[in-house]
């Protein structure tokens, strides 16, 4: 392999392992300040509680979430030097706004949290956890904004050589980045919300502290529902941008190959592996490929014949991206509108509360679904119509990557193991347990 | 003009990062030489407790404003340190996980895995940023088309090397200074013991330093050019002085050892301008602030974020320096 498919595939890894802790990290804050913000407006300790029980995986998860968001950074410099130097100017300057304003204040205010308990008010405490909260959501923005300037580059020039900026705004607050953000967060937020959900059924299927994760379960699935909602309608209108500025990324998506009017959606569609065509197109509903990516029944939509081979994304991993995550985007509705009908006898629904233990693992596929549709979608292009991948990276030895790619895998297998370990641990022992441990601890 | 100032500032900003991270990385070097039982490591780790995190985000600014600023001598300074960095990565992860893995389960083979991570996550960065610095000074073999003509080797050359140790060691202090400011009893006079043998060794190494660079940069060009300059590294020989002098007394002499980390990398970063990153093997090719630099209104624009931000940032994280600066004691409640 060379460099570049190296490089690749490092960046993929670390983006795809960071991302496993970033949605729980922006929806579980926000949860966690919720049960604190009742706790100190009700002084219902019950809610105290949760915030410390849940509050604990959060952290879990929250270091491993960073420490593997340095390696992102990191990573625009040493392997895509090339990409760094064209579009710095513009890139560079939403990752350093994203720390300035963000991180910084995600960073301190956690450890305020974490040691001020005993130190700080109630009402001052609380409110630490809600400017992590919102810290994070709002550094997930400068994120998807540096990413929607991947996907669609606006307010930029090319001059010396490279895309300087040009318009500031513009590229802060492009529609592409609006929706990608609000689509991103739902999803989060979904996420969120089934972990929680899941570990409640774990313990209510076992009738331990079975008031605790009601309240924590009915909590998370008022969350999960609202958000599955918003992430179908954020979804359908950043389909219809991509429709709009990435034309070829929406026929790769549906394996959309003969440039027509009234375009169908064949419910099951299977790609050639590797070749054109699709080997199978069953079940059509007429139109409404059009009517999704235009609101028109009658509207073209450009296939793949149309687009250059050189300029086609991979169309099968974007495909299988995209209906992995619709599929799993409309399990979800079902499941969370279910659940809201039977909130109030959920310990007489063991059939339901183990299907939730079981869909835990389900919002982190969609999740990676949809970067993975998203980034493979983008290709070949780093920057869409601007620069290739193939243009983009550092000019160093193989071997170099090769070793770090290597020993990413190592690192990023035994990190995970070690948080799902803790994670699990954790979940499993319950609100009391983790109690007792604290106060031994103190003690000790 | 505004590229200056962005020097000005990427200079300060690797200066801040290691005056604040710099004791992190001592304290977790020191702590298998301090700690003789698992409470007083626990205290250890408490004393990084409420500030480590939001001094590491130092290290994300200072990256992404050589990112956002000077986005060519990013790519090559990144691109060409490749191996160096990734070292620095792994030991930055494996040190930040560790503060919250290492609590939450029992056992003394889980514990002192975490520990090892600690102390190799400390150590390691201190050691490879200070090999990286004096490289900089130095200057690396990059050729016109920004291509690193070397390994990872050729960084651990002796200057490299003996930066390498001068940071460490200067770490080392620094953090044996703040264990003097957090923690009490048996523990900080230990510490400051630690402190006073440190500081022989750093003083002899800050000596070495200067003098070696005297021989391997062309540093001190812009102090005989302007020697008002020299009240940097004054600074740093006042800080390193008094702070030893200062030592019975923990946030006066910590105090002073922040202006000799602070004093200490300024003295490089003047000597460099309008360096960023110069080539050993052909001059044209070093990449300075101005052939280096993002658009005028790029510059002008993170102006305006960095003049509003910083700021705000500096007062929330003193803030936070206040309110947790008491000395940690058996009876409090420790987090990790």
């Amino acid at each position: 392999m060379d460099v570049l498919m190296l490089s690749r595939l490092q960046f993929a890894a670390a983006t795809f392992f960071h991302f496993l802790f970033v949605p729980l990290t922006l929806g579980l804050s926000i949860l966690v300040a919720i049960m604190e913000t009742i706790y100190v407006k009700t002084g219902d300790e019950q809610y105290k509680r949760m915030a410390k029980f849940w509050g604990k995986l959060f952290l879990i998860n929250f270091a491993i979430g960073v420490v593997t968001g340095i390696t992102l950074e990191f990573q625009f410099g040493t392997n895509w030097s090339r990409y760094s130097k064209y579009v710095g100017d513009i890139f560079g300057s939403l990752l350093a706004v994203e720390a300035t304003v963000a991180f910084f204040l995600e960073s301190t205010f956690i450890a305020v949290w974490v040691f001020g308990w005993e130190r700080l008010s109630p009402k001052a405490h609380v409110a630490t956890i809600w400017l992590v909260a919102a810290a994070s959501n709002i550094s997930a923005y400068w994120i998807i904004a540096a990413n929607a300037f991947m996907q669609h580059p606006v307010g930029y020039v090319l001059r010396n050589g490279r895309a300087e900026l040009d318009d500031f705004i513009a590229v802060a607050t492009q529609k592409f980045a609006v929706l990608q953000f609000a689509h991103t967060l739902s999803g989060a937020y979904i996420l969120a919300g089934f972990f929680v959900m899941g570990i409640c059924a774990y313990h209510l299927l076992r009738r331990q502290n079975v008031e605790f994760f009601s309240r924590s379960f009915r909590l998370a699935l008022n969350f999960a529902l609202i958000f599955s909602v918003a992430a179908a309608i954020t979804g359908d209108l950043g389909g219809k941008e991509v429709a709009q500025v990435q034309p070829s990324k929406l026929a790769a998506m549906e394996s959309h190959w003969q440039t027509q009017e009234s375009a169908p959606i064949y419910l099951i569609t299977v790609p050639r592996l590797g070749g054109e065509g699709n080997i199978v197109e069953w079940l059509p509903i007429p139109g409404a490929l059009s009517l999704l990516a235009f609101n028109d029944f009658g509207a073209k939509v450009v296939g793949l014949n149309d687009i250059p081979p050189e300029d086609r994304p991979p169309v099968l991993p974007t495909f299988l991206g995209f209906r992995l995550m619709v599929g799993l985007g409309a399990l979800f509705i079902a499941l969370t509108v279910w659940g809201w009908l039977k909130r109030k006898q959920l310990v007489d629904n063991p059939t339901y509360l183990k299907i939730m233990l079981w869909s835990l693992p389900l919002p982190y596929l969609a999740n990676e679904a949809g970067w993975m549709l998203t980034e493979v979608g983008r290709q070949p292009w780093i920057v869409w119509g601007l620069m290739r991948t193939s243009e983009a990276f550092s000019p160093i030895a193989t071997s170099q990557v090769a070793i770090s790619l290597a020993a990413f895998i190592v690192v990023y297998g035994l990190l995970g193991a070690a948080a799902f370990y803790l994670l699990a641990k954790h979940a499993k022992q319950g609100p009391e347990m983790a109690a007792a441990t604290a106060g031994a601890r103190k003690e000790g | 003009m505004l590229e200056t100032i962005w020097f000005v500032l990427w200079g300060v900003l690797w200066a801040v990062y290691f005056m604040l991270d710099g004791f992190d990385f001592g304290v977790g070097t020191l702590m298998p030489f301090l700690a003789k039982d698992e409470n007083e490591r626990r205290v250890l780790y408490n004393a990084q407790g409420p500030f480590w995190d939001g001094n590491e985000v130092w290290l994300i600014t200072a990256g992404g404003v050589t990112f956002a600023a000077f986005p060519t001598t990013y790519a090559v300074m990144f691109s060409s340190l490749y191996s160096a960095l990734m070292l620095i990565l792994f030991a930055l992860i494996l040190r930040g996980v560790t503060f919250e893995f290492r609590g939450k389960a029992e056992g003394t083979a889980w514990r002192g895995l975490w520990d090892a991570c600690h102390f190799i996550g400390s150590a390691a960065p201190a050691l490879l940023f200070g090999v990286a610095f004096a490289n900089i000074f130095a200057g690396i073999p990059i050729d016109a088309d920004g291509v690193y003509q070397g390994t990872l080797l050729t960084l651990l050359n002796p200057y490299g090397l003996l930066g390498g140790a001068f940071f460490l060691v200067m770490f080392m202090y620094h953090g044996a200074l703040w264990l003097t400011v957090k923690t009490s009893g048996d523990l900080e006079r230990r510490a400051r013991t630690a402190a006073s043998g440190l500081w022989v060794a750093l003083l002899l190494l800050a000596v070495a330093f200067l003098v070696y660079t005297w021989f391997a940069t062309n540093l001190y060009a812009n102090y005989l050019a302007h020697p008002l300059l020299w009240l940097i590294p004054a600074l740093a020989v006042a800080g390193l002085v008094l702070s030893r002098l200062s030592i019975g007394s923990p946030w006066k002499a910590w105090g002073l050892s922040c202006l000799t980390v602070v004093a200490c990398t300024l003295f490089g970063v003047a000597g460099l301008f309008p360096n960023m990153l110069p080539s050993s093997i052909d001059p044209a090719a070093s990449l300075t602030a101005f052939n280096s630099s993002s658009s005028p209104l790029t510059l002008k624009i993170m102006l305006g974020v960095a003049l509003v931000m910083v700021p705000v940032v500096i007062v929330y994280q003193a803030w936070v320096y206040k309110h947790f600066s008491h000395k940690i004691t058996d009876d409090q409640h420790l987090a990790y």
